[in-house]
């Protein structure tokens, strides 16, 4: 080890506290004034913050929480997803798994056979949401989740596709993403952003 | 000598001949090319490798040339200078990948080329963010059913013709060709006449693009996903170099690996797809106990302890009675741990050779038109010894077994019921079987038939003692080809649902302690056997080596 030369160290010194300082009770006395503005403004109810009586009463999550996943569905009600394994393979907790086959439709060439995300698994980053190239998996607002056993959280391609319908049909959540198209491997060269802009009428 | 300049980078190209590209690459640096490949001829079509190319004058003055020429078909000599930083190098490189891509559907997320496209590659490397096309892209439809195992997505096309040069000139039958003209051109097969030759899949891996998929992997894996091993096609005795490449030990695809020594650039459509057995459901799990009341499921420590009685306690009446048989699938390391074996427990033990599958005659390629054989030089030929290691295999009974034995010698045994022990090693491929149901009721007339294969076949149904085999996926070894060549290959999954390599239920039965290691055993046999002394290095390198000097 290289001993660092003495012109290179600067030497810095603690501030000197005052007679105030060195006492503390100023600073005690301090404290308790905050703990009592406190105390007061709560027993006359002039806190803005309470306490929200949940589940009785549902917190109105920002549209950009990041809960369960799901499938979003075409103009068509097709599942939207091309299979690219794009999600998963950006996936940090490796939580999906797909198993693409040729597409049944002429406008696409390959769609998800299954589509398997652990719920259990998953860090809820929305890495996918990211990656997807025609915005077919993204984040909803629900975030309470319960399941009898671990398979009931392995949530397959209906399942997710069944999130799409209860927070899309409902309103709950609008479809956000508006990024990436894939041409016309993905979609129909006139479709546009139709899709997208439907669901959210 | 003769001295390139690449980027001021000088290259002794020695007396070879190189065009710009090979030159270039020996300096390390790449000019990027789509229609050229080494193995084909040169057509300058796809004017990807455009560069600066110039000459050193005697006199020190460097004298370019006032555009950019193909670097494919431009070659080079003492003096030639390349430059492929040049502002007018760079310029064509993005101007040609602009006009590639100009019809270039860009679906790379549901292409199965992704991850290794050139087109992907080159973009990112040498091309540019934007393209000025305003116009509607060419979406010309789908061809899924060019050939039997092939599928032709006509819009991602290049029209590099790689394929086309390939089926002329390789394969010979010159099944594709290139219709419509300009900006329309496509691949396309004559009508009824599809791309079925035996090396078709080859245009697969020749398609720098996505254009030409085999729909054998078609969407079956990712690429980024796959995991790549260096190994060899057990497919017949030519030993292909491959790539094999798996994920989550299945095995998703075989690809051939460029091999000088072996078989060139390419493979045939048999070995490329003959890997299915691996992924079989069918496959033994367990060892398997046939008694009087029926087959049972034993674990692997009795097989073992199983096996070893019953040769020994054989072994005290008449050693001669006892037979190993060596399959032409074993490798070379692990034939040897099991002769081992045998000479361990007697000397007069015998040691023969498996029956080799030899179905039809060498196919060689190029073809003539029609598929028939021509007179044209030999590129690439399918053996019609359908095994890896005959030699490997020969090499080794001959260095434990001075008296020649053969297996026809063990199947007139078995009808005399001279035979008490029969360790029967296999691994034959279903679509090229060594015996049929007759020779398998010979062999299970033997005292006490031991059965050591993959997949459930008759005579396995006859056996005392069956004992899965590890398929090549799963094992390290070195296979010693028609000609000699010793390659080794690897591992690339573990072996399925907890079954053991080969070389380790030997190892265990020679009482030698720890796992089997396939290095160790091969410089043990090249120290051993003067006939495979190559061996004992150990590493055999990427192209293997020959074990007897070439014929």
């Amino acid at each position: 080890m290289t001993a660092i030369a003495e012109k290179n160290v600067t030497w810095v010194k603690p501030p000197r506290l005052n007679l105030a300082e060195q006492i503390y009770l100023p600073s005690v006395a301090q404290g308790m004034i905050t703990t009592l503005k406190h105390l007061v403004k709560t027993v006359t109810g002039l806190n803005a913050t309470s306490t929200q009586q949940y589940p009785e009463q549902q917190p109105v999550l920002p549209p950009h929480y990041r809960g369960v996943h799901r499938l979003n569905r075409d103009e068509q009600g097709r599942v939207k997803c091309v299979s690219c394994y794009m999600c998963s393979t950006a996936c940090p907790a490796h939580c999906i798994d797909i198993v693409a086959a040729p597409s049944p439709w002429p406008d696409r060439e390959k769609y998800p056979e299954t589509f398997v995300i652990d719920e259990l698994r998953c860090i809820y980053c929305g890495m996918c949401e990211q990656a997807c190239p025609v915005d077919a998996i993204e984040l909803t607002t629900i975030f309470s989740l319960t399941g009898m056993s671990r398979e009931d959280m392995m949530f397959d391609k209906e399942k997710l596709l069944s999130v799409f319908d209860q927070t899309v049909k409902l309103g709950t959540d609008p479809v956000r993403t508006r990024g990436g198209r894939l041409s016309v491997a993905a979609e129909p060269a006139d479709a546009g952003l139709t899709g997208s802009s439907s669901a959210q009428s | 000598m003769a001295t390139v300049l690449v980027n001021d980078i000088p290259v002794d190209i020695g007396d070879e001949k190189l065009n710009c590209i090979q030159a270039a690459e020996r300096a390390g640096v790449t000019i990027p090319h789509y229609c050229w490949h080494p193995a084909l001829s040169v057509v300058a079509s796809c004017r990807m490798c455009l560069v600066m190319v110039g000459e050193k004058k005697p006199d020190g003055t460097v004298a370019m040339q006032p555009k950019v020429v193909p670097g494919c078909q431009t070659p080079v000599k003492d003096g030639t200078v390349i430059q492929t930083l040049d502002p007018k190098s760079t310029g064509a490189q993005q101007s040609t990948l602009e006009s590639l891509l100009l019809n270039h559907p860009l679906d790379c997320p549901v292409c199965d080329k992704a991850g290794e496209c050139l087109l992907q590659d080159y973009s990112f490397q040498f091309g540019k963010a934007t393209s000025r096309m305003v116009d509607e892209k060419n979406t010309p439809p789908n061809k899924p059913n060019i050939g039997p195992n092939i599928s032709l997505f006509t819009d991602r096309c290049i029209m590099c013709s790689r394929c086309v040069r390939f089926t002329r000139e390789v394969a010979g039958t010159a099944e594709l060709h290139v219709v419509q003209r300009g900006n329309h051109s496509e691949i396309d097969v004559f009508p009824g006449h599809p791309i079925d030759n035996k090396l078709a899949s080859n245009v697969v891996d020749l398609c720098p693009v996505g254009a030409l998929a085999s729909n054998d992997f078609l969407y079956k894996q990712r690429v980024w996903n796959l995991k790549t091993v260096k190994s060899v096609c057990t497919g017949c005795s030519t030993g292909c170099s491959i790539n094999l490449d798996t994920n989550k030990s299945v095995v998703y695809r075989l690809r051939p690996r460029f091999n000088p020594r072996a078989q060139g650039h390419f493979m045939c459509d048999e070995g490329r797809l003959g890997y299915h057995n691996v992924n079989s459901a069918l496959r033994f799990t367990k060892p398997l106990e046939r008694t009087n009341s029926g087959t049972q499921a034993i674990d692997w420590q009795q097989s073992v302890a199983k096996i070893d009685q019953s040769v020994r306690s054989a072994a005290q009446t008449d050693a001669g009675k006892i037979w190993f048989v060596l399959s032409p699938f074993l490798t070379t390391e692990e034939a040897w741990l099991l002769a081992s074996y045998a000479r361990s427990i007697s000397p007069f033990c015998r040691i023969v050779s498996g029956p080799v599958p030899s179905h039809g005659v060498d196919d060689n390629y190029p073809k003539d038109r029609k598929g028939n054989p021509s007179t044209n030089p030999v590129k690439f030929t399918i053996r019609a010894e359908k095994c890896p290691n005959r030699r490997g295999i020969e090499a080794v009974v001959a260095h434990f077994q001075k008296s020649p034995a053969t297996f026809a010698d063990l199947l007139a045994a078995c009808d005399r019921g001279e035979v008490a022990v029969a360790f029967v090693t296999s691994g034959y491929s279903t679509a090229f079987p060594a015996w049929g149901t007759e020779t398998a009721e010979r062999l299970g007339k033997a005292g006490f038939l031991i059965v050591h294969d993959m997949l459930p076949s008759a005579l396995s149904d006859a056996a005392a003692i069956v004992i899965p085999a590890a398929a090549f996926s799963e094992k390290d070894g070195t296979y010693i080809n028609h000609a000699g060549l010793a390659q080794t290959t690897e591992a690339g999954c573990v072996p399925q649902r907890g079954a053991r390599t080969d070389g380790q239920i030997y190892l265990d039965l020679l009482g030698r302690r720890g796992l089997v290691r396939a290095i160790e055993i091969r410089k043990e046999i090249g120290k051993a056997v003067p006939a495979l002394a190559a061996l004992a290095t150990g590493e055999l390198g990427e192209h293997g080596v020959f074990v007897t000097a070439r014929a």
